[in-house]
């Protein structure tokens, strides 16, 4: 598995069931590097359990402002569809996996 | 990449990148300027050993030029967040990200407590960087609350991007709103505006290095200063009292020897 790229288009589909992990950034956000990494981490640790995303703000504002995202990087976990965590802000990697464990 | 950043450029960052160079550490010190610190505006330092009516001012200056004559480059800019990532540790300034084997938080304490509302609506309209987060307020109308060097600077990146921006300085402030920021009342009087950037000088350690151990507010750290992130150490008044020069500067000391440690494989001390 890989982390996909979503856009409106492709959004809802993605997230409609399982568990999907949704990293929100931008090219100019610099904590966004910070995060990166540690998504491709976590996605070699946990794909095969949960599926991997990134919505870029800039090209996909409207998901962003659907999901009141006004900081970056946002992430958010969701369960079949619906909202179950969200992280504001690069956290360390076992903020993360903590609640991947149980997702 | 660099072997160690130092995050604060007071005598325990500066002291810390000069033990750290002593060690043959590549090292980086990204901190504000100077000028408009405490300690740079402080008169005279009495209680500093050897140096008895050294002006605050004159004590960084030298403790930045021994630091710069041993080799550390001194890099003025605002961190915004540090990450372990990939066996390094990744440190976020707003124009770029730098990676080090090691990174001291030398980030003295903070001087103001939070906000009513500040935590509660961090990402749903509070920020503390501008060029992260402006573009999700442009057209809209946001305050900047300006208690750091850099805040103008931040507050016309803001308008040039096409936000109203309002510059406040308050004493107190609660940020209100629902599900998003509303408006603030800074001083008794109500702005509506849909973000608000808050711009300090220091950062609250949780901010700074999400996942990092507290303690009574401060970073929590063992003998070493080591802080429980890792690769991560601290040193100075963001470990804890007392808040002193000469404490701060042996804390930065023992927290490089502990760095170079970590970073050549071994126990550190």
């Amino acid at each position: 598995m890989a982390i996909s790229h979503l856009t409106a288009e492709t959004f809802d589909g993605a997230i409609r069931s399982g568990a999907v992990i949704v990293d929100f950034w931008a090219d100019w956000c610099r904590p966004c590097k910070l995060l990166a990494p540690v998504m491709d981490e976590l996605e070699a640790e946990y794909g095969g359990k949960v599926s991997f995303a990134k919505v870029d703000v800039d090209a996909c504002g409207e998901l962003a402002a659907r999901y009141e995202v006004m900081s970056i990087p946002t992430v958010i976990l969701f369960r079949n569809g619906a909202e179950i965590k969200r992280f504001i802000g690069a956290q360390p990697k076992s903020a993360y996996r903590e609640a991947l464990a149980s997702a | 990449m660099y072997d160690i950043i130092v995050v604060g450029g007071g005598p325990a960052g500066l002291s810390a990148a000069i033990t750290a160079r002593q060690r043959g550490k590549s090292v980086a010190v990204v901190t504000n300027d100077a000028s408009g610190s405490g300690l740079y505006r402080a008169g005279q330092v009495r209680n500093y050993p050897g140096l008895p009516d050294i002006s605050g001012a004159d004590l960084l200056d030298k403790l930045r030029e021994h630091a710069e004559s041993m080799g550390a480059s001194v890099i003025n800019e605002r961190v915004l967040a540090i990450a372990p990532a990939d066996g390094a540790v990744g440190v976020s300034r707003a124009t770029d990200v730098s990676r080090a084997a090691a990174v001291i938080l030398a980030i003295g304490a903070a001087q103001s407590s939070v906000f009513p509302g500040e935590a509660e609506f961090l990402g749903r309209g509070v920020s503390y960087c501008a060029t992260c987060d402006g573009m999700f307020f442009r057209g809209k109308r946001v305050c900047v609350v300006m208690r750091a060097p850099d805040a103008e600077s931040e507050a016309e990146y803001l308008e040039s991007i096409g936000c109203e921006v309002v510059r406040l300085s308050p004493r107190d402030m609660t940020i209100n709103g629902a599900r998003t920021v509303e408006s603030v009342t800074a001083d008794g009087e109500t702005v509506r505006c849909a973000g608000v950037f808050i711009l300090r000088r220091t950062i609250a350690p949780a901010s700074l290095a999400a996942g990092v151990e507290l303690r009574g507010g401060h970073i929590g750290t063992d003998e070493a200063m080591r802080a429980s992130l890792p690769g991560v150490f601290a040193a100075g008044d963001c470990a804890g009292p007392p808040y002193q020069i000469a404490k701060a500067a042996g804390q930065g000391q023992i927290a490089a020897l502990s760095a170079a440690g970590y970073i050549d494989g071994g126990g550190g001390l």
